[in-house]
């Protein structure tokens, strides 16, 4: 029962950092270059997922003690607040705005409400594909 | 815009190595008889041609556009680390399911230690 598994954890260790970053580069590349939440989403269960195979459901339940199923909800949340907020200040649903500004370190960025939409977006698609993956992955009992 | 002909050398020798490198290792997958030998072939030498084909399109994006792209570098380094650890992963995975090995080969150190003659017999121990 007891199997050797030291170098499959040792690489997902240092592998899924790399994956995690580069979700979240891809998650804030997504407004002018390829990339958004979908896509980013879709990474970060891909990482989540590989921790998941290394290390088993008990450890990883230990580690990250996240009903996915309420990530999901959040996001939808997200998405919906940020249409329901442009009703409140008297625009159509789901209208979006952005402004320039001069943030610490980073400089003059730009800041869109987009960006709220696609926090709920990516929320979603991790909440649901995890959602699926372990309800899948717990069948037996 | 700032290349010369001899960056675009390196840039086409790399690409060329890369593809032929990845071609080899299509030619072993075909050629070498067992699963143990195929994932040699299909490891070692198709990762080092990703690698050549990676860097010579880095190189030439640094020289041609002068745009360097962290996310080859990143390529790089992810196909690297995980691309000999996945043929770890099937060779291991066929050893213990009780893959033959080659009729003709010399040696096998592991048989000892994991028991493969009667791992039949008491299929769970290694599960």
């Amino acid at each position: 029962m007891k199997i050797n598994d030291v170098i499959v954890q040792t690489i997902t260790k240092i592998v899924s950092f790399i994956i995690l970053t580069f979700a979240v580069y891809i998650f804030f590349a997504g407004h002018h270059n390829p990339g958004g939440g979908f896509i980013g989403g879709l990474m970060t269960a891909g990482a989540l997922v590989l921790l998941y195979l290394a290390f088993d459901l008990e450890t990883m339940r230990k580690i990250i003690p996240v009903d996915y199923k309420i990530i999901t909800a959040l996001g939808l949340l997200m998405a919906l607040g940020t249409g329901i907020g442009a009703i409140l200040l008297g625009y159509p649903f789901l209208s979006h705005t952005f402004d320039y500004k001069d943030l610490f370190i980073l400089g003059e960025t730009e800041l869109a409400t987009a960006l709220l939409f696609d926090i709920g977006v990516y929320l979603t698609v991790i909440g649901v594909t995890m959602t699926i993956l372990l309800t899948i992955g717990e069948d037996d009992y | 815009m700032s290349g010369n002909e001899i960056s675009y050398a390196i840039i086409g020798f790399l690409i060329i190595t890369g593809s032929l490198f990845s071609l080899i290792s299509a030619i072993g997958l075909i050629r070498l008889p067992d699963i143990y030998t195929r994932s040699h072939a299909a490891t070692k030498s198709s990762t080092l041609g990703i690698i050549c084909v990676l860097t010579g399109s880095f190189i030439f994006f640094v020289i041609d556009q002068s745009y360097v792209s962290a996310r080859l570098i990143l390529g790089i380094i992810f196909v690297f680390l995980t691309a000999p650890v996945a043929g770890h992963l099937i060779c291991r995975a066929a050893y213990r399911t009780n893959v033959p090995l080659w009729d003709k080969s010399v040696q096998d150190d592991l048989r000892h230690i994991l028991k493969r003659d009667d791992y039949n017999h008491k299929s769970t121990e290694f599960e």
